[in-house]
């Protein structure tokens, strides 16, 4: 079963695309939440996060702010 | 061994890459991240050959010419330490050490903080570095700009759009930076300028919500959600000790983009060329790769 995957960003942040771009290069499927336009979902970042910065991803509940490589490999169990 | 090392990737460090590639020469990038500061910058409209582009779309543009040569870049790596060993020069990353005949600097800069009480406790908890990546959070949200260059013009500007009230607190007499930018941030309805204002501190509960200023002797607190710090940056130099700099850590470079030391070159916003703009780093950038490639010809 594939994992429940959300990445939360906005349009203009660099390592938003680079997380978007590294989990699609590795055939991951994940929601994408654009809290510059959806300020309930923004809300629900920062209440998840306990932080307003960009991004978050959210891997079944595990909450990982930042595009932290090794950390999303090992929780995603990717070589 | 390499012929080359090239540490960071910028716009300096992609260029020299680049260069690097049509020369043929055998070399890696090592890098923390993409793009450089470019990737953080707003509104771009005086790169050569694009009328407007963003910062991130350039940063791409960047990335996909390099992709285009198939150069070896290891991302996420960070150089901790450079290090002469007669002929051969050390690399030594977060995770590894590597050894080449030349190396071309290009780390560039990174912001430079507040010093300031609630600085560090509210990092990312409405303080922020990057208005690009993080300023879509803060719709009709009253913030604070703190600085007074064209990074603080930048971020305004962004931020304009967006937000709420923006606050720009510089503490000189007047707004710096570019009088076309200055001049969209003054005509701002919702700007309201603080010359000549110092931060004292950043304040709130689980996230910012003001901000105490001391103008003119007398003190001021503004409440706001957001903070954005744009007063300046320092240069990513720390890791190599021996080279000369000047007395902002800029590495000193010749025309050649030659450091005081055989074999390491420089090329970016993290030598002391006057200006610091993407074209110029870039340019300055092929300028470095060129003069590896020279002095690898001659020795």
């Amino acid at each position: 079963m594939p994992k429940n995957v959300k990445v939360y960003s906005t349009p203009t942040c660099s390592w938003c695309i680079r997380l978007k771009k590294f989990l699609k290069e590795n055939n991951i499927e994940f929601e994408d939440i654009d809290v510059g336009s959806d300020r309930e979902r923004a809300d629900e970042m920062v209440k998840i996060s306990g932080q307003m910065g960009v991004p978050v991803l959210d891997i079944e509940g595990e909450i990982i702010v930042g595009f932290d490589r090794e950390l999303i490999k090992q929780s995603l169990g990717l070589q | 061994m390499y012929d080359l090392i090239i540490i960071g990737a910028g716009p300096a460090g992609i260029t020299a890459a680049v260069y690097a590639s049509r020369k043929k020469m055998d070399f890696l990038v090592l890098t923390k991240d993409i793009g450089g500061q470019a990737a953080w910058s707003g509104d771009i409209e005086n790169y050569t050959g694009y009328q407007f582009i963003t910062g991130p779309e350039l940063a791409q543009k960047f990335e996909e010419h390099m992709r285009k040569y198939n150069i070896p870049v290891k991302e996420g790596e960070e150089a901790i330490e450079v290090k002469v060993l007669g002929e051969e020069i050390s690399v030594k990353t977060n995770k590894s050490e590597y050894k080449s005949k030349t190396i071309i600097i290009a780390s560039g800069k990174r912001s430079k903080e507040l010093g300031v009480s609630g600085e560090k406790e509210f990092k990312n908890r409405g303080l922020t570095y990057c208005a690009t990546c993080d300023g879509p959070l803060f719709a009709q949200k009253d913030v604070a700009v703190i600085g007074g260059g064209n990074s603080a013009l930048d971020a305004a500007l962004q931020l304009i759009k967006i937000a709420g009230r923006v606050y720009l607190v510089n503490n000189t007499p007047g707004l710096g930076g570019d009088l076309i930018m200055r001049q969209k941030v003054e005509q701002a309805a919702n700007v309201v300028l603080f010359n000549d204002s110092r931060v004292l501190e950043i304040s709130g509960s689980q996230m910012v919500e003001s901000i105490k200023i001391l103008k003119a002797g007398k003190e001021e607190s503004i409440p706001v959600q957001g903070v954005f710090v744009e007063i300046g940056l320092v240069p990513n130099s720390a890791f190599i000790k021996d080279v000369e700099k000047n007395e902002h850590g800029e590495i000193k470079i010749n025309s050649r983009n030659e450091t005081s030391i055989p074999a390491i070159f420089a090329a970016g916003d993290v030598t002391d060329t006057p200006q610091k703009q993407i074209i110029i780093a870039a340019g300055e950038g092929s300028k470095a790769a060129l003069s590896a490639f020279y002095y690898l010809a001659q020795h």
